[in-house]
């Protein structure tokens, strides 16, 4: 099957305080509409490899592939594009813009990459919000709403401009079990409705086993997936 | 590829929730752009009164005779002495006439030159008024008063009467203000002038004459050239000054040095004469613009500082708009149209408020004896210190923008979204 992210011995160091080996020769690839999970315990590298694989940390050495394209070596402003374009992002911390409507949030990456127009990109953020079940919230200042509300906000987000590949750092894990239930089941949706690939980083073991591949880390280095 | 649409709603919708931060900062802008115009329009409003007060007086060329020692004395036309070094004792000036020699045909000539805008003869004479048995020393200059009022500024200084009844009597005098307050004299009276002679003769005063200077006031008046040439029993050539005002000032001095050697008298052009004044008014100028600036940089100061917080509250959104696929020079060009939009409109405010506050102090009354021609203090509405004050707020506004929002530009989104 097709891979739509995949690395070729990446490693990578932090200089500071002192050098350290973060990343070990890490190869590995994600499918076509395959929800991958990476565990670990704190420290062991997964959301550094996370963050190399989003295109915002370029401090590496090795190979990074999305869609069989090389991405490593490319400038910032084509990395931004990429990032606008093929890779949505949800974080631990919702991270809306607090001054702007929900509806605007969703909004803002898709007016950047500018492909469609203002009422185009307006139908389809309706249309990610109403999936979502938030429509209803869509008026609404980004600081009024619940932190169940506001994860699945960004996840409607990190969709708009309809990317090859969605990445979660920790996404449920500042929320309770019952939004954390809620995450998943869209998460899941989005895998088997719309044949969306997912890289997820957690430390919740049930939210991990039911994904489709776990991939183990320990130490910067991949020991099982 | 740059979504100046999508950049601009960012910038707007930061400016518009932090309403109390936008308005101090463009306050700020306000302030300095409008303090700059109306310091800059005040002052040099007055400087130009200063010196139209002054510079009026003096023709732009001014031809006359002067009483100098001649500088090549007899000794140095003798051989025998040529390789010595000659001293010479008791120097006296050279015998000479007042009378500018052959001033008609100069006259005529000058008026045909094309950069002349016209020449005036004067013939001054040292006079004494008389009043009963005290005789005050002074001038009478004798003028053709139809052409020094297209000229010369004179008759804002005409303070009663009008130069056309000098024109029209052969007796009118234009008595000097402090003359006249000194003699109890109005419009209507007669004076007595007598000269250095001891003849006598009685001048109906058709205006009084005010220039705002006290020492000329107090000695001088004006009557017709022919007037004055009867009173002293000269010819109608007898002239011993002629005025020039030229088309362009900047010729002055050049034509000056040219008339010199042409008709061997002493010519002065208008920067000689009032060398010192210039510098005057441009230590005037350099202080107002050392004030405005001084304004602008501290405004300068408030805009970097607010935007340096704005964006360090801001970090996390920069952080997501980072990852969400805005890229650094997106996020610059962000905090860039906030710091212009505030230059902006506080620049704009800072031009009207500075217009309405020249407007006041234009309306605002200003009466003093030395300035008859004046009532109210003096603005000058130039629209380039309009063009210079914007100019100024925008690039002020600029280099404080750029700073922080090159800060921004470089924030690296993983530290901020992992938090270390």
């Amino acid at each position: 099957m097709k891979l739509v992210l995949e690395t070729k011995n990446i490693n990578k160091h932090f200089h500071k305080p002192k050098d350290f080996h973060v990343l070990k020769d890490i190869s590995f690839g994600v499918r076509e509409g395959e929800f991958a999970s990476i565990m670990g315990k704190s420290g062991s590298g997964k959301s550094t490899l996370l963050y190399v694989l989003s295109t915002m940390d370029t401090d590496y050495t090795g190979e990074l592939y999305l869609g069989n394209q090389l991405i490593t070596g490319k400038s910032h402003q084509e990395l931004s594009r990429i990032r606008n374009k093929n890779i949505g992002f949800v974080f631990q911390f919702h991270y809306l813009l607090s001054e702007f409507s929900v509806l605007e949030n969703v909004m803002l990456p898709a007016k950047k990459l500018g492909e469609k127009s203002t009422a185009a990109i307006e139908r389809a953020a309706h249309q990610k919000l109403e999936m979502l079940h938030i429509d209803h919230l869509a008026q609404q200042r980004a600081s009024r709403i619940s932190g169940g509300e506001k994860q699945r906000v960004a996840i409607a987000r990190a969709l708009i401009n309809d990317p090859t590949i969605l990445m979660g750092d920790e996404p449920t894990g500042n929320l309770d079990s019952q939004n954390s239930e809620n995450v998943f089941t869209i998460f899941k949706n989005l895998k088997e409705k719309q044949g969306l690939s997912l890289l997820v980083v957690t430390h919740d073991e049930d939210f991990a086993k039911r994904t489709d591949r776990i991939i183990e880390m320990e130490d910067g280095m991949i020991i099982k997936q | 590829m740059i979504n100046w649409s999508v950049i601009l709603g960012i910038a707007k919708t930061h400016l518009l929730t932090k309403m109390k931060s936008t308005a101090t900062a463009t306050l700020g802008v306000t302030f300095g752009i409008g303090a700059y115009i109306t310091l800059v329009s005040f002052m040099t409003g007055l400087n130009a009164m200063l010196d139209d007060l002054v510079l009026n007086q003096t023709p732009h060329i001014h031809m006359y005779n002067e009483i100098r020692p001649s500088p090549t004395q007899p000794v140095a036309l003798y051989d025998d002495f040529k390789e010595a070094f000659n001293v010479v004792h008791s120097i006296k000036p050279k015998q000479n006439q007042k009378k500018i020699h052959n001033a008609l045909p100069i006259l005529n000539y000058l008026k045909k030159q094309p950069n002349v805008k016209g020449a005036t003869p004067q013939l001054r004479a040292q006079i004494f008024y008389l009043s009963g048995s005290i005789e005050l020393g002074g001038n009478l200059i004798g003028v053709d008063i139809m052409e020094e009022v297209r000229l010369s500024n004179i008759q804002d200084n005409i303070v009663e009467g009008t130069p056309k009844a000098l024109d029209t009597n052969d007796n009118g005098i234009l008595l000097g203000a402090g003359l006249a307050d000194k003699m109890s004299l109005s419009v209507g009276d007669r004076v007595q002038v007598s000269t250095v002679a001891g003849n006598i003769f009685p001048l109906k005063i058709v205006g009084i004459y005010q220039s705002g200077i006290a020492e000329i006031d107090n000695v001088q008046s004006f009557a017709n050239l022919k007037t004055v040439q009867r009173i002293l029993g000269e010819a109608e050539n007898y002239v011993t000054d002629i005025n020039i005002k030229l088309l362009h000032i900047d010729d002055a001095q050049p034509m000056a040095r040219r008339l010199e050697k042409q008709f061997n008298t002493k010519a002065i052009d208008i920067n000689e004469a009032n060398a010192q004044f210039e510098t005057g008014s441009d230590i005037r100028n350099l202080i107002t613009y050392a004030v405005s600036i001084t304004l602008l940089i501290v405004a300068g100061f408030g805009i970097y500082n607010i935007l340096n917080m704005l964006i360090y509250e801001k970090m996390k959104d920069i952080a997501i708009l980072k990852a969400t696929g805005f890229s650094g020079k997106d996020v610059q060009l962000i905090f860039m149209s906030q710091a212009m939009i505030i230059g902006f409109i506080g620049g704009v405010l800072g031009l009207l408020i500075g217009f309405v506050l020249s407007k006041i102090i234009d309306q605002a009354p200003f009466e003093t004896e030395a300035l008859p021609t004046i009532s109210t203090f003096p603005v000058n509405y130039n629209v380039a210190y309009y063009v210079i004050g914007i100019t100024f707020a925008l690039i002020s506004t600029f280099v404080a923008g750029y700073l922080p929002s090159n800060r921004a530009k470089k924030i690296d989104p993983v530290e901020i979204i992992r938090g270390t």
